[in-house]
């Protein structure tokens, strides 16, 4: 890719930032070029962050209805899916997706909690509800 | 250590060696870095998931850079992980007060001067401390244009998040560097490892046959869940471009470092060659990715075996690019 190629798209996945690419110049000699993005990465990124949005959205529906706890809305929230939040806690999938039942979370100690609140990133008080005012 | 000069690099381990090794007076540019340490690679693992898609890898394994500088051009590296993150951070206050400049690996997502838009769970970013000021951090993070802070509490929780490819807090720093190295006889012998290894019949997942295997996964769509085939299309390009600079910008980045050795070899004919054949298949991956895109977009029905062949054609031509760069006689 020639210097002049490298996009300038201004994509809001980079919010700003630029990223450095090798590109040569008119004598083939290759440097870096900031771009400010590349619609075609756009596209990519966003249908990412899309499917996690929607994740997010159903789970917070989940949680409202009261067929999930709270903990399964700010797991999705922390851009998490079972696996990682498996291999973050040290806790086995099935007890997670035990704690994820409303009657079960009750009833779980503060220690526990707090170790969801440590890899999610939440206070002990956020993490037993649904954040306010969000869809 | 207000002598520290941030530069802006392409990718963020080979940034980070990079900008380490010219601090301590090796001068050697990032596609030297990624050059020398066999960086370029390609995978595609099926069985290992990463957001619920199978991974796929432009470029060796995180922290493979690291040890293969310290090993191909005998630079005593240290690196440490730590039992907790007091010590962690106990000994990354230590370090910075005696002046030294420090590699961390760390998580994206709790960096706190990342955009909300990058800001994934990925463990494997690299970035280095050169100094500090009060409760914050002076960093050099390489895919950053300017040098930015990150306060401790963020950091902290960034070195030691956990899950794949947990950092454990690594710090990593030279302890001596030669100031004069004689890159020729290094630069030869991986050029020639390099194109070995991506040729190589036997490894199915990995080089030019774990290309051709993605393609057959692609091809495998057609009579999926179309939600399920639009994402698996997504992630290919989004570990292309958006984890790390990807597959199109490695190759670039490849092709500088066949530029770079050419000189040093006499302009070297045959490197020359390499390098532009590297930098026209970078292109092909970028008319990959922008295939992906258009059908990830579009109402009509997704053509998986047009996208399918293209990658065939680009392993083709890839292969290509390896079996010049085996014709490479160094004459040292």
């Amino acid at each position: 890719m020639d210097i002049n190629s490298v996009p300038q798209d201004d994509s809001t996945t980079y919010a700003k930032m630029k990223k450095a690419i090798y590109a040569h110049d008119e004598d083939g000699k290759l440097q870096t070029v900031a771009s400010t993005g590349w619609d075609i990465e756009e596209i990519v990124t966003q249908q990412a962050v899309d499917d996690i949005e929607d994740s997010i959205k159903d789970a917070y529906e989940e949680v409202k209805s009261g067929e999930k706890s709270p903990l399964y809305y700010h797991m999705f929230a922390a851009r998490m899916d079972l696996l990682v939040l498996a291999q973050s806690t040290g806790f086995f999938q099935w007890t997670i997706k035990k704690h994820f039942k409303p009657t079960v979370f009750a009833k779980l100690s503060d220690k526990k909690l707090l170790e969801y609140c440590d890899v999610l990133g939440v206070s002990l008080d956020e993490i037993k509800k649904l954040p306010q005012g969000t869809k | 250590m207000s002598n520290f000069e941030h530069v802006h690099h392409a990718h963020c381990e080979s940034g980070v060696i990079s900008s380490m090794l010219r601090h301590y007076g090796l001068n050697i540019s990032e596609p030297m870095v990624f050059g020398l340490s066999n960086a370029l690679n390609f995978a595609y693992i099926p069985f290992v998931k990463i957001g619920g898609m199978p991974l796929v890898a432009y470029r060796s394994i995180p922290k493979a850079i690291i040890k293969n500088i310290k090993k191909n051009l005998k630079i005593d590296m240290k690196l440490e992980t730590f039992s907790s993150k007091k010590k962690g951070e106990d000994r990354l206050d230590e370090l910075l007060d005696e002046g030294k400049i420090v590699g961390a690996q760390s998580s994206v997502y709790w960096l706190s001067y990342f955009p909300k838009e990058m800001r994934f769970h990925f463990n494997a970013h690299n970035l280095l401390v050169y100094d500090r000021d009060g409760d914050e951090y002076l960093i050099s993070d390489p895919v950053f244009q300017d040098s930015v802070r990150c306060d401790k509490a963020s950091l902290t929780k960034a070195r030691f998040a956990k899950g794949a490819l947990a950092p454990k807090g690594l710090l990593y720093y030279p302890v001596s560097i030669p100031q004069k190295i004689d890159l020729k006889p290094i630069i030869a012998k991986n050029i020639k490892k390099l194109s070995k290894t991506m040729l190589r019949k036997f490894v199915p997942i990995a080089g030019i046959k774990g290309m051709r295997y993605l393609a057959k996964a692609i091809k495998e769509l057609e009579p999926k869940d179309k939600k399920y085939a639009k994402l698996f299309l997504g992630n290919i390009v989004r570990m292309q471009e958006e984890i790390g600079t990807g597959g199109a910008g490695f190759r670039f980045m490849y092709a500088s470092f066949l530029q770079e050795a050419s000189e040093m070899f006499d302009n070297d004919e045959v490197l020359k060659e390499s390098s532009k054949m590297m930098l026209e298949v970078g292109d092909e991956w970028r008319e990959f990715a922008l295939m992906i895109a258009k059908s990830i977009k579009s109402k009509k029905e997704i053509d998986f075996r047009a996208i399918s062949e293209k990658l065939i054609e680009i392993s083709e031509n890839e292969t290509k690019v390896y079996q010049k760069m085996l014709t490479f006689k160094a004459k040292v």
